[in-house]
């Protein structure tokens, strides 16, 4: 008798919370998560000094050692050339420590606390992307920092601001390709290399560190100009070197819509399904 | 009548690839009662759990807990339940506190209630003092009470602990009892896995027993041990060579055949009238000439239900190496 009192106090309470709220939770929770994956981040300051440390030593080595031969193909301006690419570069990799992080939680059972909380689904993985794009987007500053110490100018802060935001909004786009990884992987310490060697083709078989037309098999020519990373990189560069070209935005905004609209759910998907032991 | 059962299982199967975890299983828990799942490594009763808390899917069966469907209403599910699984899901990279406050916070508690929750919480698992440090420098009794916390900071109507005393030391393990005994006062329906006997014993109300997927008793610990209408002698000797002839020379005492342990001189016979009996077990031994250590008369304990049922000791299955490399705990 107490028993069905307190079964119908409960239903009316569950069904109370209105789809509404239900909605406004997906972001609470997701910001709740996201805080807890910074939280990680910035008690590892091992991590992100190495995290930040590598793109620019990349970014010096490529400038210097690079520079002088490369600026040929490029017309003079390296440095202006060059850190818009590093940036991209930078970005897909700090998106690739996605994989590394989810497969982390998987294997310590945090997941499984997750999972049984009337939490929504989709905020484990959001708070986890979110809190890895804020993680690049930091790492974005430091290499503006260190571009402009060797000789970096924007030609145009706002259209320069513009394609840093594009830069961001594709790294986003890239971590919920590692979070779905990470899902399938499961273990961590294949995810060290599976979050990371799909990016290797995409990242130099771009027009990252080297103009496109340089390179002479047709092939991957072909493939170098049309892949999203050029893509986006090529319309970051434009933007940072105060060129504005609408056409290459849109292009790239679909790369990046397209690219969360499949992986996103696809990432939820697996997350429902995987079991985490 | 149904209403009353606040867990209920029906006929759930399922099958990882060749393994059978659970091969038609039913169970009930009665609301505000302490149902104990007890069984040996790989017996399917973490599987079960998981199952009952919407984490993994049965291949097929009926399960509704606290009267909704756990298939269809999840979200409504995990809403009035708590889960404290068999490896403790806390976050180590968060304090003992921040771990307790985010987990009242997905609860969707505000942050006032939530924080509040943590501090009550941290003083009643005696972790106030680590409540400030990383999770990584906890203690495995320490994580598993933290565990604990955390599945209780809703006030869940139902609870799930899955061998919440497993690699805790005796201490620790009765002083999780006490706080589970709390718990359960409170009006708690709880459900509890265990490898131990003594466990079960202590704290459920009814016991199923389950082994390789499938239930193979149940009752309360009285029922299960009725079954065993005798006492139990447990006798040790001097020297374990005489081992087999004391066996020998008990036969006839007991009424199934003794169990002689030769490596440690161990013999258990099993009698209607244990202090009859022990006078004619100390002179049949003596006319022998073979010397008692330790003489022992018991009821019996379930494991000697769970032997008497399966033909197996449960102490045999624990040192046996892992299906698959699954169901022990990584040590802390
Ligand atoms: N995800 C899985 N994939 C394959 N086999 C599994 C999986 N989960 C469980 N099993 C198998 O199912 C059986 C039951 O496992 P389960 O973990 O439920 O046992 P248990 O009773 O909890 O054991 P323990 O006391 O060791 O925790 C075991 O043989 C186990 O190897
Ligand atoms: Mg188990």
């Amino acid at each position: 008798m107490t028993q069905q009192t307190a079964t119908a106090a409960f239903s009316a309470g569950a069904s109370q919370s209105s789809a509404l709220q239900r909605f406004v939770w997906n972001f609470t929770d997701t910001l709740i998560v996201m805080r807890r994956n910074l939280y990680a981040y910035q008690r590892q300051p091992e991590l992100l000094v190495f995290a930040t440390i590598q793109p620019v030593i990349f970014l010096l080595l490529f400038t210097y050692v690079f520079g002088g031969a490369i600026s040929f193909s490029t017309g003079g301006d390296y440095i202006g050339f060059l850190l818009p690419g590093i940036i991209i570069q930078t970005i897909l990799f700090a998106s690739a420590n996605t994989t590394v992080g989810l497969s982390v939680d998987l294997s310590k059972g945090i997941i499984d606390r997750f999972r049984s909380l009337p939490m929504s689904r989709a905020a484990v993985l959001a708070g986890r992307t979110s809190a890895d794009t804020l993680r690049g987007a930091f790492t974005v500053l430091i290499m503006i920092v260190a571009g402009t110490a060797i000789g970096f100018r924007f030609e145009d802060l706002g259209s320069g601001l513009i394609g840093l935001l594009l830069a961001v909004a594709f790294g986003y786009a890239v971590t919920w390709i590692s979070a779905t990884i990470g899902l399938f992987v499961k273990d961590p310490e294949a995810a060290q290399v599976a979050g990371f060697i799909w990016l290797f083709p995409l990242t130099f078989a771009s027009s990252i560190f080297v103009p496109t037309q340089t390179m002479t098999a047709d092939w991957l020519r072909a493939f170098a100009e049309n892949q999203p990373v050029s893509v986006v990189a090529n319309t970051v560069r434009d933007l940072m070197t105060g060129t504005v070209n609408p056409d290459e935005i849109v292009i790239s905004l679909l790369w990046i819509a397209g690219i969360v609209a499949i992986f996103l759910p696809m990432a939820v998907w697996r997350y429902a399904r995987v079991a985490s032991r | 009548m149904s209403n009353n059962h606040a867990i209920i299982a029906e006929d759930v199967y399922k099958h990882f690839g060749e393994i059978k975890a659970l091969d038609g299983v039913s169970i009930q828990g009665e609301a505000g009662k302490v149902l104990g799942l007890l069984g040996p490594n790989g017996a399917g009763k973490t599987t079960l759990v998981r199952i009952l808390t919407t984490l993994l899917k049965p291949d097929s069966g009926t399960i509704r807990v606290g009267g909704l469907n756990v298939l269809r209403q999840k979200r409504h599910v995990r809403e009035i339940i708590g889960l404290a699984g068999q490896y403790a899901a806390v976050d180590e990279v968060l304090t003992g506190r921040e771990n307790l406050v985010m987990v009242g916070r997905l609860y969707h508690l505000s942050r006032g209630d939530a924080m509040r929750r943590a501090d009550e919480l941290l003083r009643q698992f005696a972790l106030s003092d680590a409540g400030d440090r990383l999770v990584k420098t906890y203690s495995g009794g320490m994580r598993r009470r933290l565990d604990l916390a955390a599945s209780i900071v809703a006030r869940p109507r139902i609870l799930f602990l899955d061998e919440p005393t497993t690699g805790l030391d005796a201490r620790a393990r009765i002083a999780m009892w006490d706080t589970i005994r709390t718990l359960v006062s409170g009006g708690t329906t709880l459900l509890l896995t265990t490898q131990y006997l003594e466990e079960a014993d202590e704290l459920a109300d009814k016991i199923v027993v389950i082994d390789h997927g499938k239930v193979i008793a149940e009752g309360t610990s009285d029922e299960l041990k009725a079954n065993l209408a005798s006492d139990f002698i447990d006798i040790t000797l001097h020297d374990p060579d005489h081992t087999a002839k004391a066996a020998e020379a008990l036969a006839t005492i007991s009424v199934d055949a003794p169990q002689a342990d030769k490596a440690r001189g161990h013999v258990v016979i099993d009698v209607e009238n244990g202090a009859q009996s022990i006078a004619e077990v100390v002179r049949a031994l003596d006319s022998q000439d073979i010397h008692i250590d330790t003489l022992n008369m018991r009821r019996p304990s379930l494991n000697d239900v769970f032997l008497s049922i399966t033909g197996e000791e449960i102490v045999e299955e624990e040192i046996k190496p892992q299906r698959r490399g699954f169901g022990r705990r990584r040590s802390a």
